[in-house]
């Protein structure tokens, strides 16, 4: 046989090692070529009367990643095409047989006869895994490395090569559904207790006890081909299925809001194919998995969650013929809350981090937080003691300048205030000298102007974190006007050591993931002015695919300091640049109320003591009017808070904030949790359609006002019928 | 077209619907056969021009199922050449039954039908029949599937109905029912299940709780918070109707519809086959009307099946003398009368199914019977009677003395 992609030897016991390794990649993916070889292999093992059955095993220290997503992401532009060329229903035919042919390569390694196992180590994941499954015998790498699972769901996938199938046939139904739901990424043990392997081995055993279950005459039958089988929760319809199914309907509506077709489609797959023999089953859920590969979703959040967001964590927009900076040891000026999360992530990545604050005392508390964040990942069994110590160890909290010395990095994140920011920064500079990167975290001044107090601006960049650092993955990088190549790449650098994403986002007030906050937010107190119920203002924003509703946000960002900023605006821009609805509601909670948000237990909502919060009744006083709920239109609520958000992004893309639409769709996700399965901002426009975007925005501005008028750009787009990806994606390629 | 008159209508007594309940003993096919042979014997039928047998059930499987109503009618001793359809139409399955008989003899292809209901939750069990609605996330997902009770408690949550409105109107109901038994209003059309000996095994609804008052209930919790929270159906309801902060759950047990046994039978036809029987109609059909509601309130349908009826009915609501509004939850009635701005003076004055209990495929037949009684008793006209359905529908029917 000629394979590139394996080698397939067999031995004297007649059992054959097939090793997946393939040229020039650091992992195996799957690929229409590792399809076609795996084939020859499956007809061999079941043709060679010499040949008792198959190991597979991975050459590499990881099994494999599962498919190629851009491969997916191809198939959906070919069909695509196809129903250009060939009419809708031969593209359909031709879509569903190329859609279904990993599952049926699946299936005939199941059906061929003679018994296949597998020994993992490292990720097997996604297909990789569907592959494992449809293997009779699955032994795992019982080391810390190992991980399986199918975390299709988060890239708005699912399994469609017989996972759901057979995950349903392997584990009780409820469990099931959540594994396939979350997408999970199992241990060994859990996957061993899960029942979804057989059986755990020392890693350099894994083949050998895999090549053990051939030569003790394991068969090569999975156990839903054996006549009499039943699946372990029983019948669908039956009391056992009453238990399950109205919840896992529910609860799917609770978790995603009817918002993520995939998670739906395993649902369905599942609950049809339990009906059904197992072929049937593959064939339901293969109809599933083409219908959701050509969705609108499963294209938006493929392009942004994986592959852009790859491509800007791999430096998009590094400035290339810089080299790499070095991280041994970095400053952070600053002990309070974000000063000591930037302190802690840099920490984890193994940087030494000297944690300065005015006196020892406040340096002290900032190196507590460190602890309790610490402390929190060895509660839950993500670290070790020894890791924590090793951490701490690496923390230096003082109020002493002179330890900043040798630092490659000096990152700020002191108050909010200009004069307290010089201060820090000379005395810093006069430390480690002007040539050291400096890097404010600064989230509302801008960049340029704080540079003029710094020894040489063209060292002095932004690195904008998100609150809490620890779990935020968004970082802009700000590059002021006089920032040089240097120091962003430094600060990109910086960024991919602590494993986060980042943005580049030009030097303007709010930079770019406030601004579109921002106008979340207002949006929801015009709503409170209009009549809308409180309570509908929240949940149409989750429905819409928002994380947490505007008022909740305010909250805990607290509404004395949305506040500040609108006063600080309207003091730096004039009358012209705030919205006096936005100033009623602020003036009127925050002088009128004292209603500070979550910080004193009193903001739109009530935080009592104990027990959940609820909306503040007063809010009533808000409004206008008094609107029958039943007459509100929920859906164009739901537009309301997607529209203004992405009209911003639009504005920030043509005012050159950002500059490729990747950015503003990944921070978009990442930094505020823009509806996850529009794929972001710029993709939610085009996902519509510029010109359709542009009606709406005339429609809705007419009926609420200028902040939703289409930017003459963005018209001028729609005429000549562009999208954001069509002109702005390929000329930020060969950027 | 022609009139269609109700002659008579009879029912059972209401058995607690669990094992230690009276009827737990009768089969399905017993109930209703008491119900049909008692229809018959009382009209002097010999059973031979009867031209269908309408009873409704909700949960027709095993005992109950394939096709109850023919295996009745021969049972009742109809004769070979009676037919017999079993319909589900869930909760009003009964009301439908009548209204589906009426239909026949309006269009003049029928003279003489049965419509009815039959059901035997303590020997079937609520649900024994299934049904993609609530598990098939083909409909489940787009049809907001919750269990009633919590549609009930969003009814309550929504238009502002609180533990304790919903209490009050549940001890009322026992009230109102038992001074009907006690004024032997219900005498007319209970006919008294009996073994085959013809020793009464009940001749009474059993499930009332005469004593019943607001501490009583105060000490019962909620039954469908647990559930709601656990498994997602408060964000179902709230997702569905996004006005509604937290879901508040008021109902339980005791301002429920009782779980019990129970049939009905009602006997429609024609002024000529009247005439011909020797039979005396006791009152018309004058309309009557379906309608599909807002499927996460569910339990709505009868404030919108009303406003349509009575508008193909050319009437109003004041043109109406006595409404019965099934007792699903108190939150049901509590709504309906909300929405038509009325005072419950002439709505379940003889108490409903919180007190009496609801054989869920029976009670719109046992309501129409119910409601003749009430008119026939106080001397007036015009009787409104409905249902809320699962899945969200309403039945409704205006019958009138004459």
């Amino acid at each position: 046989m000629n394979l590139v992609n394996f080698r397939f030897e067999t031995g004297a016991d007649g059992v054959a090692l097939l090793t997946w390794d393939m040229p020039d990649r650091s992992m195996n993916v799957i690929t229409f070529e590792v399809m076609d070889e795996l084939e020859k292999v499956i007809d061999e093992v079941a043709r060679n009367p010499e040949i008792k059955g198959c190991v597979i095993a991975s050459g590499k220290a990881a099994f494999s990643g599962g498919a190629d997503l851009s491969m997916l992401q191809k198939s959906a532009v070919e069909y695509a095409k196809a129903v250009r060329e060939q009419g809708e229903e031969a593209a359909m035919k031709q879509f569903f047989e190329g859609a279904r042919k990993l599952s049926l390569l699946y299936r005939k390694l199941e059906t061929n006869g003679k018994p296949f196992a597998i020994a993992i180590r490292g990720t097997c994941l996604g297909g990789a895994f569907e592959l494992a499954l449809a293997c009779h015998y699955r032994v795992l790498a019982d080391t810390e490395k190992t991980k399986v699972g199918l975390p299709e769901i988060k890239v708005g996938l699912f399994p469609g090569a017989g996972g759901t199938q057979r995950v349903a046939r392997l584990m009780q139904t409820g469990e099931a559904l959540q594994l396939l739901f979350k997408g999970e990424q199992l241990k060994p043990a859990k996957a061993k207790s899960a029942g979804l392997v057989h059986e755990l081995a020392p890693e350099n055993e894994i083949v050998d006890r895999a090549r053990a279950f051939i030569v003790n005459g394991g068969k090569g039958k999975a156990p839903w081909d054996v006549e009499g089988f039943k699946p372990p929760s029983g019948r669908v319809y039956s009391p056992g299925g009453m238990m399950v199914w109205p919840a896992a309907n529910a609860i799917y509506r609770r978790e995603t809001f009817d918002n993520y077709p995939a998670a739906k489609a395993i649902l369905h797959s599942v609950f049809e194919g339990l009906q059904l023999p197992f072929d049937l089953g593959l064939r339901v859920e293969a109809r599933w998995f083409a219908h959701i590969l050509r969705s609108r979703q499963a294209a938006a959040m493929i392009r942004s969650l994986f592959l852009s967001k790859n491509e800007l964590e791999k430096g998009a927009h590094r400035p290339k013929e810089i080299p790499p900076a070095k991280f041994a040891k970095i400053g952070v000026l600053g002990a309070g809350f974000m000063g000591a999360g930037v302190a802690y992530v840099s920490a984890l990545a193994g940087i030494e981090v000297v944690l300065i604050d005015r006196d020892q005392e406040s340096a002290d508390k900032g190196k507590a937080v460190i602890d309790k964040l610490v402390s929190g990942q060895v509660s839950r069994g993500r670290a070790t003691a020894a890791d924590k110590e090793a951490l701490l160890a690496r923390v230096t909290a003082t109020a002493d300048y002179d330890k900043l010395a040798g630092a490659d990095l000096i990152v700020e994140a002191v108050f909010e205030e200009r004069g307290v920011k010089a201060e820090v920064t000379k005395k810093a500079q006069e430390v480690v000298g002007p040539d050291v990167i400096f890097a404010s975290n600064t989230s509302t001044l801008p960049i340029t102007s704080l540079a003029e107090t710094s020894l040489k601006p063209e060292n002095f960049v932004g690195i904008h974190f998100f609150s809490p650092v620890e779990k935020m993955l968004l970082v802009e990088v700000i590059r002021g006007k006089k920032t040089s190549d240097r120091a962003v790449a430094t600060a990109l650098d910086f960024v991919r050591v602590l494993k986060k994403t980042p943005i580049v986002v030009n030097d303007t007030r709010g930079f770019y993931a406030n601004r579109c906050v921002l106008n979340f937010v207002r949006e929801g107190h015009i709503m409170l002015t209009e009549g809308v119920p409180p309570a509908m203002i929240e949940t149409a924003a989750r429905m819409a695919g928002m994380p947490v509703g505007p008022l909740s946000l305010n909250d805990e960002i607290a509404l004395d300091l949305a506040w500040k900023i609108h006063l600080a605006t309207k003091k730096d821009l004039g009358e012209a640049a705030v919205d006096p609805t936005q100033e009623r509601v602020l003036h009127f909670m925050v002088e009128q109320e004292g209603r500070l948000g979550r910080k004193n237990g009193k903001g739109f909502y009530d935080y009592p003591a104990t027990g959940k919060k609820s909306l503040w009744p007063g809010l009533s006083a808000l409004a206008d009017k008094t609107l029958d709920p039943d007459e509100i239109d929920v859906e164009e609520l739901k537009q309301r808070f997607l529209v203004v958000q992405a009209a911003e992004a639009a504005r920030t893309l043509f005012e050159g904030v950002v500059t490729d639409p990747r950015e503003a769709d990944v921070g978009s996700i990442l930094g505020f949790g823009f509806a996850p399965f529009t794929g972001g901002t710029l993709s939610y426009i085009d996902g519509i359609g510029t010109a359709a975007f542009v009606a709406i925005c005339d429609a809705l501005a007419q009926k609420y006002g200028e902040r939703f008028a289409a930017p003459a750009q963005l018209r001028e787009m729609a005429k000549k019928g562009e999208s954001f990806y069509g002109r702005y994606g390929a000329q930020a390629k060969a950027a | 077209m022609p009139e269609a008159y109700i002659y008579d209508a009879v029912r059972t007594p209401r058995g607690r619907g669990k094992p230690d309940g009276s009827l737990h003993e009768v089969s399905s096919l017993g109930l209703a056969v008491t119900a049909l042979a008692a229809l018959k014997e009382r009209n002097g039928l010999d059973g031979a021009g009867v031209d269908d047998v309408i009873l409704g059930c909700v949960d027709p499987v095993g005992e109950a199922g394939g096709d109850i109503a023919r295996a009745a009618a021969i049972s009742a001793g109809y004769g070979y050449e009676v037919p017999g359809v079993q319909i589900n139409r869930f909760c009003a399955s009964g009301l439908d039954s009548v209204n589906f008989a009426a239909a026949q003899i309006m269009s003049g292809q029928h003279e003489l039908t049965i419509g009815g209901g039959v059901e035997s939750m303590s020997r079937v069990g609520i649900g024994a029949s299934g049904g993609a609605w609530p598990v098939d996330p083909a409909i489940a997902i787009p049809s907001y599937f919750m269990p009633q009770g919590v549609s009930a408690d969003l009814i309550a949550t929504k238009y502002g109905f609180s533990r304790d409105d919903v209490d009050a109107y549940a001890v009322q109901s026992q009230q109102r029912a038992a001074r009907a038994w006690e004024e032997k209003r219900f005498a007319k059309s209970i006919v008294p299940v009996k073994d085959v000996n013809g020793l009464t095994i009940l001749d009474r609804d059993e499930h009332m709780r005469p004593s019943t008052d607001m501490q009583s209930l105060a000490a019962l919790k909620p039954s469908f918070a647990f559930l709601a929270e656990q498994a997602g159906f408060d964000a179902v309801a709230i997702q569905a109707h996004p006005d509604v902060e937290k879901l508040s759950h008021v109902h339980h047990a005791g301002n429920s519809s009782g779980i019990v046994d129970g049939a009905a039978a009602v006997l429609l036809g024609s002024r000529e086959v009247g005439e011909r029987h020797g039979l005396k109609p006791r009152a018309r059909v004058r309309a009557f009307a379906n309608i599909g509601s807002e499927p996460a309130l569910m339990l709505t349908g009868p404030v919108d099946v009303t406003k349509k009826l009575l508008t193909k009915a050319g009437m109003s609501l004041s043109d109406i003398d006595l409404i019965e509004v099934n007792e699903a939850f108190a939150a049901v009635v509590l709504r309906f009368m909300q929405a038509f701005g009325i005072d419950d003076g002439r709505v379940n004055v003889n108490g409903g199914a919180i007190a009496l209990g609801h054989p869920l495929g029976a009670t719109g037949a046992m309501l129409i019977g119910t409601a003749i009684d009430e008119l026939e008793r106080s001397g007036k006209a015009t009787a409104l009677v409905t249902l809320c359905i699962g899945a969200g529908m309403g039945t409704a029917t205006i019958i009138e003395r004459v």
